[in-house]
């Protein structure tokens, strides 16, 4: 293996700009003559816009021009595409009401934008914005997903209803028949809290348009700038993909929030030809809280029945999953296709059926935040279990340990429509048992209780899908795109790299273990490979950097593009050393004819291939430059055992988490350090949730938590320091045995930390709590639970936020749980 | 409008502001320093610590005429002119404590002026310390490893042991 | 942010004629002022920056106490050995108001002029029995100078130049902060002195900053503050507490101070 290859934690070569504030953000970047676009909002959740008069703004001083709505209609332009179809149980469509880029007619959510204020500078803009005259009738908003799905007020009116879809999967007559013959039912309704991404780069774009060539130019804080340039060009603006390049530099992070098409997006492209000058906009933080898509927000009820050994037979799932306002572009598919295909989890259940509503509401659109859907999976599930092993009184190792797939199980069909290829869940179990000194534990509660504190530990055993996706399943699923990856490795004639690859880094360090992949699968020194990303005139092609896919599939599509290199520069070889390419080998960085001493560096391959003298120039074209798609046969699972523990303060109930252990197994690792740091992250995030963090409506749609001032963000003393260990099972399918990282620790830990809490409150006779664990909340829940146990019921009924769904109607089909199975074949 | 003067990592810069220009767009904008970063409008998150007269400060939270004559420093004036990065950058570096690099400039600030004052924190110290710097990607654990590996760097010492460190 | 016209002063006599001008506005480290100005909540015609006047500056052990300028920020009352002597927990306070930057930046006059409810310094002012010296020449009393949310004695134009804070025999700080401002949810400032002790409130009442008459009494007659009664009638309730919620961390907080003071 070369030096800085894979396994290496090389040192991370984009670090050099970022620590030196030389980073090329969208926000930093200029154009010639900029102008600068203030977007002006809807104050209400939800109103008809009675009247516009934009007169005595278009006057203001520094401002080029105002658009509305009706500028955006009379030009003809698509609203924003959804990329994705749910098909409900009934065999009808989804309902996909019209999106448009500014607000036409009503306002759905605080937030919708109205008008665009174009002006030479970002003050006069919003000075502007100050004098336009907007009359809105305010009508009464759908905010709660219950009473939304009652009946009116209709977001959107024509629908005259909520409902964006009512889908199901699993079979159901089997989880019927298995819940008649449970020993044992446990039930629960819990809330998933929605979430708001903020990644610390507020999302901004600018737009550009050179007429003479028709050329469209932009700039923007994206995830995938060829997914944008597809949606925007193909369903939005109508413009082709040679005259429209989607450039996405430096982004401050994204954690999904990013990936999406976005309507200032499609504003400066189309406005900046209006116009003939560059548009910029920036977003402030205060704007993304009302305009960047917001993750989670689930209402479910479950039931797990169980054998008088507590080995589990069914589950049944009702979920009622919040869309907002409009159908944000991966939003329909997160709490199906990325959710309920998860609730097997770890676990050998048998029979499973789940229905999930999709509900729109007067709220900002929700879609994929890290872990999308499988963070709403896991967290039902591991608080069923624990449920069950509390009321079993198992441990929560032990009816873990009596329902896991075991690791002879493999490829293990579940049925909700996956087939895991490979995992040892003992193994992670096992591991994370030891790092979080599982033994000891009685005696630290005890000293805890010494101290006044309350003291519990929490278990938690995840499972994802990642490395998203089989383009033929997906499109068999409701996808309207493909989910491969591409790459280019392009040889230069010195024998320097450059690779272009269709995902997109955004704190992930792709520039480094891209390189490295290269460079261990090439044999050549790590320095002379560069990774280019985020271009769509560069990258020939890409889906883009979500799901946890970056290396499983775009890693795999470099590896693909590697062998084509090595098996062309071994026919060139082959010429060079009058052997025959059959016999020629590829080792450490050249190639030989087997058996022999015969061998050519790769330089000179190279050199050979752009200065083709002595070549088989009838058999071959000059050049060693190979692009590959791949398109990956399944989806990745990896999984992992996070233990928590916490300390209550019963007195106020503050919530302090002690120690956190997590074991992994992502597959093979390229780079430990950056894995760390990606597992390190995902925590922070997902014990944010369970902790802290909570995006709050008020009745009438207000957004009550707006800003840092009251949506809670993670600070560096709300952690102690993590422990992170892995186990592996290297991927069966992809070329690279990898599996994928960046979401496991926001999936696998908050319901490690309310079982932590709930473990701790439990002899107070807390039985119940949802996320975030605000130390109000705690103590509501103990004051609730102290006079008895029925009065600790009653008040976990009050909760405003644990509205129970409505009981599960009979379905008229079910998606076929083999679909996927049949997909994948078994061999 | 008001001219503002100071002296920005070592040089003497001048230039034309609104009263309402807020340093950081001073920064950012007129002398195209853009290693200092906005991510909130609330001053909580930090991207935009720059030091002013040697203490680190919010320059989304000062006018810029306010800094008028003083001496302000940025990322830009933390590396050697020969790019060569300072210990602290180096340590961020070494132990991965940044990922996505929006927060970077400001930890990297605030950071300095933690270490100035106080050459050898503990662990719960820079944590505290950081409560003004707002980081979405790290989880803040090799952000605080870089720290206190800088500190003792600087104090001529090794690297702490952290394999014992995550034991306690 | 409104645009405005800005001025810099270098004594106190210039500043007093400017903030007599229509539409002036005082702006001391800018912690709370600027970020409302960005919201453009705010819209002053004429800021007057008083951070370069020197009669704002200075910290003075005085007879029975320590007396702080207004214009002494909040990491230097932080680390005044002056402070630590007469009154640690004053220092304590200003140590944990906001974070390190805001404390390189905001100060003592600024924090009390603008008598934020969730404000930490106005708790010390009150439960240290402190006096605040004016520009107008007044020596006003804590009791008299909060009047209710961001209300205060001050008249127009007119500016905090000192507060004069009594020592106490001991006292403690005691702050719960709200977990996204990290503003106070509830910070009780305990003080003992020869004549009784003071316990101050912040971050909890509707009304503002104010004594805990009650809790008082139980710490001077040495009774057991588990048994006051605090009533959670006019407390404020919002995302992150009930009335309910912040009377309880009011008697925590108060217990937990009385336990802790120095």
């Amino acid at each position: 293996m070369p030096k800085d290859g894979i396994g290496e934690s090389v040192k991370r070569r984009e670090d050099q700009r970022f620590l030196t504030g030389a980073g090329n953000y969208t926000d930093d970047i200029n154009r010639p003559n900029q102008t600068y676009v203030y977007f002006l909002r809807s104050p209400s959740a939800h109103g008809r816009i009675r009247s516009l008069d934009i007169a005595a703004a278009s006057a203001a001083p520094g401002v080029v021009k105002i658009f509305t709505g009706d500028d955006m209609a009379a030009a003809g332009l698509g609203g924003l595409p959804c990329g994705w179809e749910i098909t409900s149980t009934d065999g009808s469509k989804m309902a996909e009401p019209p999106h448009p880029i500014l607000a036409q007619g009503k306002v759905r959510h605080v937030g919708d934008p109205i008008v665009a204020v174009v002006a030479e500078t970002r003050e006069q803009a919003k000075d502007a914005a100050e004098m336009v005259a907007v009359d809105i009738e305010e009508l009464s908003a759908a905010v709660d997903m219950s009473a939304a799905l009652q009946g009116a007020p209709f977001v959107h009116d024509e629908l005259e209803s909520n409902l964006c879809y009512d889908w199901s999967l699993g079979d159901k007559d089997a989880t019927e028949a298995a819940f008649a013959g449970a020993a044992r039912v446990v039930s629960i309704e819990i809330v998933n809290n929605r979430l708001v991404a903020n990644p610390m780069e507020p999302r901004s774009a600018i737009g550009e348009y050179e007429a003479a060539t028709d050329q469209h130019t932009l700039y923007t804080t994206s995830q995938n700038p060829h997914v944008i340039r597809l949606l925007m060009g193909a369903f939005v603006l109508s413009i082709p993909e040679h005259k429209l390049r989607v450039v996405a530099p430096d982004v401050g992070g994204g954690f999904g929030s990013k990936i999406f098409h976005y309507a200032e997006e499609a504003f400066v492209t189309w406005a900046s030809k209006q116009i003939k000058r560059p548009i910029k906009w920036t977003s402030d933080r205060s704007e993304a809280f009302v305009s960047d898509a917001q993750g989670r927000d689930h209402v479910t009820k479950a039931e797990l029945a169980l054998d008088a050994d507590a080995k589990f037979l069914g589950l049944r799932v009702d979920t009622m999953a919040n869309m907002g306002a409009y159908l944000s572009t991966f939003a329909p598919a997160v709490p199906t296709w990325l959710y309920a295909t998860l609730l097997a989890g770890q676990y050998q259940t048998p029979a499973i059926h789940a229905r999930v509503r999709a509900v729109f509401t007067n709220t900002v659109a929700v879609d994929a935040y890290r872990g999308a859907g499988r963070p709403e999976a896991t967290y039902l599930l591991e608080r069923i279990v624990e449920q069950a092993a509390r009321e079993t009184g198992l441990s929560p190792f032990e009816i873990r340990r009596r329902n896991f797939i075991q690791k002879e199980q493999f490829p293990y069909p579940t049925p909700v429509a996956v087939e895991y290829d490979i995992g040892d869940y003992e193994a992670t179990l096992s591991k994370v048992e030891k790092m979080a000194d599982v033994a000891g534990f009685p005696a630290r509660k005890a000293e805890a209780a010494a101290r006044g504190k309350l003291r519990g530990l929490g278990l938690s055993c995840y499972i994802e899908a990642c490395g998203i996706a089989p383009s033929a399943l997906v499109g068999a699923l409701g996808a309207r795109a493909a989910l491969y990856e591409v790459a280019t490795v392009r040889v230069n004639p010195t024998g320097s790299i450059s690779v272009f690859t269709g995902t997109h880094s955004h704190g992930q360090g792709h520039e480094t273990t891209f390189a490295q992949v290269v460079a261990d699968r090439l044999g050549v020194p790590f320095e002379q490979v560069e990774i280019v990303h985020g271009d769509t005139d560069r990258i020939p092609f890409g889906m883009g950097t979500y799901g946890s896919r970056s290396l499983a599939v775009g890693g795999a599509a470099l590896a693909k593009a590697v062998d084509k290199v090595i098996e062309k520069g071994k026919k060139i070889a082959a010429h060079l050393m009058e052997a025959s390419a059959q016999d020629v080998v590829y080792e450490d960085g050249a190639f030989k004819v087997a058996g022999t001493d015969k061998s050519i560096p790769f330089g000179q391959v190279a050199l050979t291939a752009y200065v083709p003298h002595q070549y088989p120039i009838e058999e071959l074209e000059p050049g060693l430059e190979e692009t590959a798609f791949y398109d990956p046969k399944n989806f990745t699972y990896p999984a992992g055992s996070y233990v928590c523990e916490v300390e209550i303060d019963p007195e106020t109930g503050a919530v302090e988490i002690c120690n956190f252990c997590a074991a992994d197994d992502f597959g093979n690792i390229v780079n430990p350090m950056i894995v760390e740091g990606q597992v390190h992250g995902g925590l922070a995030q997902g014990l944010g949730q369970a902790l802290v963090e909570n995006c709050a409506y008020d009745e009438t749609g207000q957004l009550v938590s707006g800003s840092f001032m009251d949506y809670a963000m993670p600070r560096a003393d709300l952690f102690p320091t993590f422990k992170v260990d892995t186990e592996t099972t290297a991927c069966t399918h992809n070329p690279l045995g990898v599996k994928g990282c960046g979401e496991a620790g926001a999936i696998g830990s908050p319901p490690a930390l309310i079982n932590a809490a709930l473990d701790a409150l439990s002899p107070l006779g807390v039985k119940h709590i949802e996320m975030p664990l605000a130390p109000s909340r705690v103590w509501a829940a103990i004051a609730a639970a102290k006079p008895s146990e029925g009065a600790a019921a009653a008040t976990m009924a009050a909760t405003p936020t644990a509205a129970p769904t409505s009981a599960a109607e009979p379905a008229k089909s079910e998606s076929k749980p083999g679909l996927m199975g049949r997909i994948f074949g078994r061999s | 409008m008001p001219q503002v003067s100071m002296t920005v990592n070592g040089k003497r810069m001048a230039g034309e502001v609104e009263g309402r220009t807020l340093l950081v767009e001073f920064l950012r904008e007129n002398l195209r320093l853009t290693g200092t970063h906005v991510g909130c409008d609330t001053s909580q998150c930090g991207a935009c610590v720059v030091h002013v007269n040697g203490d680190s400060v919010k320059s989304c939270s000062i006018l810029a005429l306010a800094a008028d004559g003083a001496e302000v420093t940025t990322i830009e004036g933390m590396a050697a002119a020969d790019g060569a990065l300072s210990q602290l950058q180096e340590a961020f570096r070494d132990y991965h404590g940044l990922q996505c690099g929006f927060c970077t400039p400001g930890m990297i600030m605030s950071a300095a002026d933690l270490i100035k004052s106080n050459p050898n924190p503990t662990e719960t110290e820079v944590r505290e310390w950081l409560e003004g710097n707002i980081c979405r990607c790290t989880g803040y654990q090799n952000i605080v490893k870089a720290i206190l590996a800088a500190a003792a760097r600087m104090r001529g010492e090794a690297d702490p042991d952290f394999a014992a460190f995550a034991a306690e | 942010m409104y645009n405005f016209e800005y001025a810099k002063p270098d004594n106190l006599e210039t500043a007093k004629s400017l903030m007599a001008r229509e539409g002036a506005q005082a702006l001391a480290g800018g912690q709370s002022l600027t970020p409302t100005m960005k919201q453009r909540l705010a819209q002053p015609e004429l800021l007057v920056d008083i951070t370069g006047l020197p009669e704002l500056k200075g910290v003075a052990r005085v007879d029975g106490g320590v007396r702080i300028g207004g214009g002494v920020r909040h990491v230097e009352v932080e680390r005044s050995a002056e402070v630590q002597a007469a009154a640690p927990a004053l220092a304590q306070l200003a140590g944990k108001i906001g974070d390190p930057q805001v404390r390189n930046r905001g100060t003592l006059g600024g924090s009390i002029a603008n008598n934020d409810p969730s404000a930490c310094y106005p708790a010390a002012v009150l439960a240290l029995d402190g006096v605040v010296s004016t520009s107008n020449g007044r020596d006003i009393a804590a009791a008299d100078f909060f009047q209710g949310l961001y209300e205060t004695a001050l008249e127009e134009g007119e500016l905090v130049t000192a507060v004069t804070f009594k020592a106490p025999m001991r006292a403690a700080w005691m702050k719960f902060p709200q977990p996204a401002s990290r503003f106070s949810l509830v910070g009780v400032f305990v003080a003992q002195f020869a004549d009784g002790h003071r316990v101050a409130v912040t971050g909890a009442s509707e009304s503002g900053v104010f004594r805990h008459g009650d809790l008082e009494a139980a710490l001077n007659t040495g009774g057991d503050l588990d048994s006051v009664a605090v009533s959670p009638s006019g407390l404020i309730a919002d995302l992150h507490g009930t009335p309910e919620y912040r009377a309880n961390l009011i008697r925590v907080q108060a217990k937990r101070g009385a336990a802790a003071m120095v």
